[in-house]
């Protein structure tokens, strides 16, 4: 194998595995060695152990030596923050979870384990998943591997940054209103969300639960949707997944090379003011790519869209305050020493908590509060309803729907941490599809002058997830933009 | 997407409100916090002007239906991993400070 | 308090008998070590998602179909947030837009008044943590987290003391039948919240509501009542007004108090559980469900005064357990004589049960055997003394009395000689009694049949013995 071990990709990293070119001790070592050389640039990793992933990495080399060949035996991936991994530290970006160590595993992290994975490191994200920048992680921001003056996205802009700068093939991520596909797009990778109750939340650390959702963060779309297929389908202790088959779409991904016969639509909401220029032109370059590749454009209208940010910034904080009350020192965390237990509670949360957390469950308290529910949180269901409505009206029409990930490509560090409704904004694209509960895949189409990534948003119908990577995939298999790799940050050890 | 604020945005107590959540605030922070959160809630006060009569509410996100288990009991954490964490443990019981009523 | 009439509701919370957790499978009820039985979902640990217990949704749904409430085909479950260490959530998972059961009622009887108590409705929840206060901190154990309950909110429909403890006995009652729960209330499995008002008579606008909490016996919650009624009452006539408060009540003062009011009031922010997908039921589930419901007491009662003949008193003690019911049924359906059957039920059986503090279950005399018993009694085989002994040695040992009878040599003699023998020794041997019988005093013939009882060793028939004495005595 040559020297760059770590530019393989997850497929092929469980390829060279299979056909032992390379150890997964190797391959595992290979990743360490450049996260400790990159990281003081990046800081896109809360932990990672080198004992603990090594132990992975020859725990799979062995069962391979002893004729074991399940197909992602020993291939590493990263993890966000926000699963839990039994034995590791699960701290959601957050200094309230500093101390704890998960007693379980999550759904997903099983699977991935019993599919014989190595979890070789745990990615940064904004705190509580609160955020589109992970500049709100109690670890500090993380930078765009692009441009390391920039943000990476966020939530998962841990993942994003790591999986770019190839710290690791593929990552898990979570998406509750598009904090797998803008990361994925400032950062030039491939991030799936999976429709509403495709994959297991459990071991998921809960930011908004009808809105949440775990998925890939990888090189290519047939990379994320290996990960896919390893996560997916009914889990007897998420109660919200659903019991559909999840067929094998691995094949229709790798086959696929043209979008003929599909219709694809794309909504005039997604290009208004406010939309960047030059991602306007590398969105409307990719969709023409689309129609290249025979797809046939419609037009079709989201009209209910621009209410999705102010519907999503009552209903996600509603159900954070809920979700978050458990954080109170009692059980584990951190605990602010007091004589009564009110004090407690007041001072661990005030002390436990960062300023964006705090505001969003003020503001999801309040909207809950009595005498204020039905104007916000009710009202916030109405809209839902509409905005589900304009969805499966536009799919009515089409097969799946075209536009940007993010209005604009990765910001400054700092420049929307003072104004929060200008960074909740930047979910205007992303939202919707997380409150319609469908699936949404961002793919890199291209850099701005700058220098910096974009991404086409694909997204799908309810469960038709092999829909969506297919259109990705196709997309792929005719351009190069996934290929690109950013340059090795400066600042980081020699 | 140009931003819009309502004119008569429900103004919030902060402090109220950060009591019920159990969070206590510094005077600069509950400062700050109340102009965020005013900006905020004119955003969002934005949905006032649509007209939601006769829509249903989304209370449920998910297709499934029922999704319960039969009662058969399995293992749990055991209580040594179940008091790990604990900031603060005794006589196998998580221990806080008195309560005051 | 014939000036004011009081309102009572009751909130029941019922502790249901499921072998798991409501939404985990660790055990329920385990009364073992402190946190043995807990999990990620019910200590709350980040991540964790809950599991809805079938068999906690169907013995609550059993309580609806028992008291005629409308089930729901589509219920939710909510969160209701506030903060307490013994919730580890810092929400509970609860039922409040759409609950399982809607409406219904309860028939109770109290100073022989019968009276219907109509119920708004029944939902489903999870118990809280034991939370045990010390000098300085607290402790908590988590077993007893999210064990199922349901609640049973009644509308404002009693109006004393004696007819809310009559509804919470034949509640009680009903759910002991039908397996819902074990209704302990020394282990908390029943526990109440009491809303009483009062308003002046003649009118009808329900008065100013004070709540008790958390009440967990029937005779606190009797003095309760009594005690808060009479507060409320006298507040109003001595021209107070009356505030609508939560209240404690103190058992060994004897009054209720004002709880402290919280730093911050009330504010529950109940919204839908986005973790729970909704309850939906379809009709046949329902009816197969209501096709395992149980006799109800109060119908076993009618039944029993109707198929048995038994007075209404012994239909009562017979029915209000279960088991003992079901083994009256199954000794009476062997037997010819109904209610000597409940006679030795009601006396013999019971008496001999509560001095080994033993359950009907317990008992070694099958209900066969105590058939029997009756009828060797009834074909005067054996007297009354004689079939105390066997019945004594049946709920000891069991076995077939007819055995035990020949075995101890207990038949009674009927022989006309044996008995005219032992008549002759007793005229004999009390010459002054028998004087007295002749010159009238009819008392004295049974002292004479006591002796001959006597000298028999209890053996013979009293009746064939008094005939024998009243013969010899020449009358």
């Amino acid at each position: 194998m040559s020297a760059d071990l770590h530019d393989l990709g997850f497929l092929e990293a469980a390829d060279a595995l299979a056909r032992k070119q390379v150890s997964s001790e190797e391959l595992t070592t290979a990743l360490l060695d450049r996260s400790e050389r990159l990281e003081p640039a990046l800081n896109s990793l809360t932990w990672f152990s080198r004992d603990a992933a090594l132990a992975g990495a020859r725990a799979a080399d062995a069962a391979r030596a002893g004729g074991d060949a399940r197909p992602l035996l020993g291939v590493p991936i990263a993890i966000k923050d926000l699963l839990n991994v039994k034995g590791q530290p699960c701290t959601a970006g957050s200094n309230i979870l500093k101390g704890y160590t998960a007693p379980y595993d999550a759904t997903v992290i099983a699977r991935l384990r019993a599919a014989g994975c190595v979890f070789v490191s745990r990615t940064n994200t904004d705190e509580f998943a609160m955020g589109g920048s992970t500049e709100t992680s109690a670890y500090g921001p993380t930078r765009n591997p692009w441009d390391t003056a920039r943000v990476p996205g966020g939530s998962s802009g841990g993942s994003a940054a790591a999986v770019a700068a190839r710290l690791a093939p593929a990552a898990l991520a979570s998406d509750t209103g598009g904090s797998i596909r803008q990361p994925a797009a400032f950062c030039g990778v491939t991030g799936f969300k999976p429709t509403y109750g495709r994959v297991s939340r459990y071991g998921c650390t809960a930011f908004a639960s009808s809105l949440d959702q775990v998925g890939p963060i990888a090189r290519s779309v047939e990379d994320a949707a290996a990960v896919y297929q390893v996560i997916a389908g009914l889990d007897p202790h998420d109660s919200t997944t659903s019991s559909r088959p999840v067929g094998d779409c691995l094949p229709e991904v790798r086959g696929a090379k043209d979008l003929k016969g599909l219709k694809l639509g794309l909504p005039k909401e997604y290009f208004v003011e406010g939309l960047d220029p030059e991602v306007e032109k590398l969105t409307r370059a990719a969709v023409e790519q689309c129609r290249a590749l025979g797809a046939e454009i419609v037009d079709v209208e989201l009209p209910h869209s621009k209410y999705g940010i102010a519907c999503y910034y009552i209903l996600a904080p509603a159900e954070a305050s809920a979700n978050l009350a458990r954080y109170d020192g009692v059980r584990y965390g951190f605990r602010a020493e007091s004589e009564d237990l009110l004090e407690m509670y007041e001072k661990t949360r005030a002390g436990g908590f960062g300023a964006e957390v705090k505001r969003r469950v003020i503001l999801g308290t309040y909207v809950l509060s009595s005498g204020f529910h039905d104007a916000y949180y009710l009202r916030a269901q109405k809209v839902r309803t509409l905005i589900r409505g304009d969805f499966e009206k536009a799919f009515s029409r089409c097969d799946a729907i075209l536009g940007p990930v993010t209005p604009t490509p990765a910001f400054r560090v700092g420049e929307k941490t003072a104004d929060p409704v200008q960074m909740y904004l930047g979910d205007i694209f992303t939202v919707n599809v997380n409150l319609a509960g469908i699936c949404g895949l961002s793919v890199p189409c291209g850099f701005s002058p700058d220098g910096l990534p974009a991404g086409l948003h694909v997204v799908g119908p309810a469960f038709r997830e092999e829909l969506a990577l297919r259109i990705g995939a196709a997309y792929q298999h005719a351009t190069e933009w996934h290929r690109k790799k950013p340059a090795d940050p400066k600042g980081g050890r020699p | 997407m140009a931003m819009k604020f309502s004119e008569n945005a429900d103004r919030m107590d902060v402090r109220y409100v950060a009591g019920l959540a159990r969070m206590a605030l510094s005077d600069e922070e509950a400062a700050r916090l109340q102009g965020q959160l005013d900006d905020i809630l004119a955003f969002v006060g934005e949905l006032k002007t649509l007209d939601v009569s006769g829509v249903e509410a989304t209370d449920v996100a998910t297709e499934a239906r029922n999704a319960w288990r039969e009662d058969e009991p399995a293992a749990g954490l055991g209580r040594d991993t179940a008091l790990a964490n604990a900031p603060l443990a005794r006589h196998g019981q998580f221990v806080v400070p008195k309560v005051i009523e | 308090m014939s000036d004011y009439i009081p309102s009572i509701g009751l909130e029941v919370h019922v502790q249901l008998k499921t072998r798991t957790k409501m939404f985990c499978a660790c055990p329920a009820h385990e009364e073992g070590e402190p946190n043995t039985t807990v999990c990620p979902v019910c200590i709350g640990l980040p991540g964790a998602l809950p599991v809805m217990n079938r068999e906690a949704i169907r013995k609550t749904v059993k309580v609806g179909l028992m008291i005629g409430s409308r089930i729901s085909l589509r219920s939710m479950f909510d969160r209701k947030n506030y903060f307490y260490p013994d919730m580890p959530k810092n929400y509970q998972i609860t039922q409040q837009a759409a609950p399982l059961c809607i409406g219904g009622a309860v028939e109770i009887e109290a100073g022989g008044q019968r009276k219907t108590i109509r119920v708004n409705h029944i939902h489903q929840e999870e118990d809280a943590a034991k939370i045990t206060h010390m000098e300085t901190t607290s402790e908590i154990d988590f077993n007893r987290a999210s064990t199922p309950l349901m609640e049973l909110v009644t509308e404002p429909d009693m109006s004393s003391p004696d007819e809310a403890i009559a509804f919470l006995t034949a509640l009680k009652e009903m759910l002991i039948y039908a397996g819902i729960s074990d209704c302990n209330l020394e282990l908390g499995h029943m526990r109440c919240d009491v809303n009483s008002s009062v308003r002046p008579s003649g009118t009808d606008k329900l008065g100013v509501k004070c709540e008790i909490k958390n009440m967990n016996t029937f005779k606190g919650i009797h003095r309760a009542l009594e005690y808060e009624l009479e507060r409320q009452a006298e507040t109003l006539r001595k021209g107070g007004t009356l505030v609508q408060e939560t209240r404690r009540w103190d058992d060994e003062a004897g009054i209720t108090l004002p709880m402290r009011s919280k730093e911050y009031a009330h504010d529950y922010r109940y919204f839908p559980e986005p973790d729970l997908p909704p309850v939906v039921l379809d009709a046949a589930t329902v009816e197969a469900w209501r096709a395992e419901l149980p006799e109800l007491p109060a119908v076993r009662r009618a039944r029993f005064v109707k198929d048995y003949g038994l007075p209404e008193y012994d239909a009562g003690v017979l029915t209000a357990d279960k088991a003992i019911s079901e083994y009256f049924e199954a000794a009476a359906k062997k037997s010819k004589n109904f209610k000597a059957v409940s006679n030795w039920v009601m006396g013999e059986l019971l008496r001999a049960l509560g001095e080994k503090g033993q359950g009907i279950a317990d008992a070694k005399i099958s209900p066969e055997a105590l058939a029997a018993l009756v009828a060797l009694v009834d074909a005067r085989t054996i007297n009354m003394p004689a079939a105390k002994d066997v019945f004594q040695v049946l709920f000891e040992n069991g076995g077939d009395p007819a055995a035990i009878v020949k075995e101890k040599g207990l038949a009674q003699v009927s022989d006309a000689g044996a008995i005219d023998g032992f008549a002759e020794q007793a005229i004999a041997a009390n010459e002054k009694v028998a004087a007295e019988y002749r010159g009238g005093k009819e008392a004295a013939l049974m002292f004479l049949v006591g002796q001959v009882m006597k000298l028999s060793r209890g053996k013979a028939n009293p009746q064939l013995a008094a005939d024998a004495l009243r013969r010899k005595l020449g009358k």
